[in-house]
């Protein structure tokens, strides 16, 4: 042969170095992100992700990422190797799956093996998914931004400060410690025979006071409350309160990952409207009439109480299927003007499964003369419309800046 | 770990290097390269290229191998081996010293194919290193770029690799120019001479439509745009040159996969066996040789069938049976002189079309299979009534068969520009979710309406995408 053949030995430093492909993933992986995002509408309507743990993997279809080219579809014969007694209608294998004989020979002859779901954490995906959401209109007024945290922490000695922090253990400490000094400094000399036996006095000094030292830690952060308000009564059929419990449990998820400092009040109401806690707003139903006035009164009740709009931004939703007592829609109209007035934002969904709503009252005609500019009504009809209907009450440039 | 030194390699290499020329392989300058999994990892993802212009597909590439490996559901292969003058190879550093033994004399069996076969003739070897890189530094030229960007070059690239197997197949025959397609028309429209002249009807002249773009119908579907989208930007146009030019470096390797990876067991089971080696090592060669070539019952190994068909071919012209003889002739070359022949000048189709013969394909139980149902259901298998049939579906599937061929009709179809594409179609169908994305691309590409022509569950019909999204038409 001409030439000698060349070996390049491995190099640990080299291979160190060079991560050729990181890039390319990075870029990759960006764009599974999105390609999630995109399909987060169809994940919520098909994964019933209420009441899941937040550890959970959910399988997520990716569409953006497969690598289209034209191939053949399923008509199309294939060749494979027997184990010597193959006859005619054996089957061998299923459509779709990775069938026999598609060995890494035929780039590009059938859809193939490709990833089409990955796997995903409900966190992740619950993370990705209010990337762009948020609370909105929060900080629009200065005056709602008080302490949202007022604590007092010891925080070492100092030698000056108030009478009621003086530390007496410290400050006899102080003195002892001086005193002993003292001695050893006079130590040079014997001590005089005459004062030995009398008991000198030793008294407290302004240098051996301690005092406490406590520090104030406030946090500025502007306060909001979210009361979630769900029609429980009767006419509430399975499906409407699957579909208003995901509503809320999104909302719910969202608000606990992205705030910290925000309450969130739960009310039920059929005729009558009580607090009730997480779990059983989540997971209990109820019956009787509807009476919509009465959830808002208990949203009022609860705001004037320990919610006091000048001092808390104060977010209201409701989900209901609109199927009230006609006697109470004036009452109900005139509650919703209410809270609109002392909410930051009231939104109104109406849960109307397919068809439905042709048969049932609604309440969005009647609140269709509320004018306020912070209320917004929705239409649910199907598992599809959540997100959407979600995203269009919190999405971050939705509300215009009315002041 | 590693049970050997870089000098036992060198030693190694130039033993099997004798038997190299021994044997009468003719190879480039080799070129070995040490390295870890990930690296090894990495270069798998970029198709063995030690620079290659970037793009989130390899990003993907990369992560599946990885996670395919660290899964534990696919090992990584023994080596990689590049076409290239000097042909460069990767060895896996963690390997036995048996497998890098096994790898070197494999991957010379690659050389030797590279450098001899006629497909790989139009791939520029000794350019190969070269133009990737120039490629990579191109692309990032323009990603860099502030007035394109990364989303620009990626809207192209995405597009490009979807339609880059569009292309023609048998690089060895020439594509004519516009000039010559003029040319060749306007001679093929002439009258013929006719001696009897005087006694026929005059012939009637048919003009030749030499203003029609393409003239003939064009396979190149980048190239073609390319040409004829005059709205494309310069960049545009070289990123489309890059992707074919790729393609095309590639299209060799899927037209003789079968005949490659047999050629190179063939021969690294004779150099190792020539080798002589100590008992363990040569008890350890046997292992490893059979996981190669062995076949996977209800698959296809190439390798196994490559294989196979190679030592046939010898034994055939070495020594043949009676029965051969009576049907054959005597063979009129000797063994060695017949595989050298057939390296050189066929690839899958031909090669499986010449030399896969009734018997051996009947031992090893080749069938042939299609959908029924949900059902992948034997069809025929190799028997006498069988065979033919079973071979015919093998030649379809292999090399760039299994890529649909799809030719540029009418790039003015209607007068309004739209282009007009039409499947060869060979009674397999396109899977039309794959088919309406990559017109979606194809659409992207040139600009305006694009429309193709195939066969879809025996009916005549048009897939159609434009700005308002597809639609399938039936024709009549």
């Amino acid at each position: 042969m001409p030439t000698d053949t060349i070996f390049r030995e491995y190099r640990p430093s080299d291979a160190e170095r060079s991560d050729r492909s990181a890039g390319d993933r990075l870029r990759h992986r960006q764009k599974v992100r999105e390609s999630i995002r995109e399909n987060i509408a169809d994940i919520i309507a098909e994964e019933s992700i209420i009441g899941k743990d937040r550890d959970r993997v959910i399988k997520v279809p990716l569409r953006g990422i497969k690598e289209y080219r034209f191939v053949f579809g399923e008509n199309a014969p294939g060749v494979g190797q027997g184990d010597g007694n193959a006859h005619p209608g054996q089957v061998v294998g299923k459509v779709g799956k990775d069938g026999p004989g598609q060995g890494e020979d035929k780039a590009g002859d059938r859809p193939g093996v490709d990833y089409y779901e990955t796997d995903v954490t409900l966190e992740e995906l619950i993370e990705i998914m209010f990337e762009d959401l948020e609370l909105p209109n929060l900080e629009r007024r200065a005056l709602r931004e008080i302490e949202a945290e007022r604590s007092s922490k010891r925080k070492g000695y100092r030698h000056v400060g108030i009478r009621v922090r003086l530390d007496k253990r410290r400050t006899a400490k102080q003195r002892v410690m001086r005193k002993l000094a003292s001695v050893k400094e006079a130590g040079a000399e014997p001590p005089d025979p005459v004062q030995a036996w009398q008991p000198r006095r030793f008294p407290f000094h302004q240098d051996d006071l301690r005092y406490r030292h406590v520090e104030v830690e406030t946090r500025e952060e502007s306060n909001a409350v979210v009361i979630c308000i769900m029609d429980t009564s009767g006419s509430m059929d399975t499906m409407k309160k699957y579909l208003a419990r995901s509503f809320f449990f999104l909302l719910y998820q969202f608000i606990s990952t992205r705030y910290r400092n925000v309450e969130i009040v739960f009310v039920a109401h059929h005729t009558e409207a009580r607090e009730v806690t997480e779990e059983e707003f989540f997971h209990k139903g109820e019956s009787g009439g509807t009476f919509i006035s009465s959830g808002y009164q208990k949203a009022l009740e609860i705001i004037a109480e320990r919610y006091h709009p000048s001092l808390w931004n104060v977010y209201a939703f409701h989900c209901s299927d609109g199927d009230n007592f006609d006697s109470d829609n004036p009452a109900a109209l005139r509650a919703a003007e209410d809270l609109a007035e002392v909410c930051n934002l009231f939104g109104y969904g109406e849960i109307k499964p397919l068809g439905s709503r042709y048969y049932e009252s609604s309440m969005l005609n009647i609140f269709r003369r509320l004018e306020a500019p912070n209320f917004h009504t929705v239409l649910i009809e199907r598992k599809e419309d959540i997100w959407p209907s979600f995203k269009a009450f919190l999405a971050k440039d939705r509300i215009k800046e009315t002041a | 770990m590693a049970n050997y030194e870089l000098q036992d390699l060198i030693d190694w290499d130039a033993r099997i290097r004798d038997k190299v020329a021994e044997f009468g392989l003719d190879c480039y300058p080799q070129e070995f390269e040490i390295c870890d999994h990930t690296g090894m990892l990495g270069y798998m993802a970029y198709s063995g290229m030690p620079s290659h212009y970037p793009h989130w597909s390899y990003g993907k590439s990369y992560e599946k191998l990885k996670t395919l490996y660290d899964h534990g559901v696919s090992g990584l292969p023994y080596e990689m081996v590049i076409n290239a003058n000097p042909a460069i190879a990767y060895l896996m550093r963690d390997n036995t010293l048996l497998l890098q033994i096994l790898t070197m004399a494999h991957v010379y069996g690659h050389n030797d194919f590279f450098k001899n076969n006629f497909t790989y003739r139009t791939t520029r070897a000794e350019l190969t290193i070269e133009t990737f890189k120039a490629h990579a530094i191109r692309v990032r030229r323009y990603t860099e770029d502030p007035s394109i960007g990364v989303d620009l070059v990626e809207r192209v690239l995405d597009a490009a690799h979807a339609l880059s197997w569009q292309c023609r197949r048998n690089l060895a025959i020439r594509k004519l120019s516009r000039e010559e397609q003029v040319t060749r028309a306007i001679e093929a429209a002439q009258p013929k001479n006719d001696p009897f002249k005087r006694i026929h009807r005059p012939q009637e002249f048919h003009e030749p439509e030499v203003q029609r773009v393409p003239l003939e119908p064009d396979e190149d579907l980048l190239l073609f745009i390319r040409d004829y989208n005059p709205f494309l930007v310069e960049w545009e146009k070289d990123l489309l040159t890059i992707v074919d030019e790729e393609a095309k470096y590639f299209i060799p390797m899927m037209e003789t996969k079968i005949m490659n990876e047999g050629w190179a067991s063939y021969w690294h089971k004779k150099i190792v066996e020539s080798l002589a080696l100590e008992q363990g090592l040569h008890l350890e060669f046997i292992v490893r040789h059979n996981q190669v070539i062995r076949p996977i019952p209800g698959q296809l190994n190439p390798y196994h069938l490559g294989f196979r068909i190679w030592e046939d071919l010898y034994r055939r012209y070495t020594d043949p049976t009676p029965e051969e003889i009576k049907r054959d002739g005597a063979p009129s070359k000797s063994g060695l002189e017949k595989i050298f022949e057939a390296r050189e000048v066929e690839r899958d189709t031909s090669f499986i079309r010449r030399y896969l013969t009734e018997e051996l394909m009947r031992d090893m139980d080749l069938f042939d299979y299609q959908a029924r149902g949900s059902d992948l259901v034997v069809d025929k298998v190799s028997d006498p009534d069988g065979w033919r049939e079973v071979k015919e579906t093998l030649i379809r599937i292999v090399g760039t068969n299994g890529i649909p061929v799809i030719k540029v009709e009418d790039a003015d179809f209607g007068h309004n520009h739209t282009l007009y594409l039409k499947h060869s179609h060979d009674g397999r169908d396109l899977h039309l979710e794959y088919a309406e994305k990559t017109l979606s691309y194809l659409q992207r590409l040139w600009g305006r309406e694009c429309v193709l022509e195939t066969t879809l569950q025996g009916k005549r019909s048009q897939l159609c995408y434009n700005e308002r999204g597809f639609s399938i038409r039936a024709l009549k």
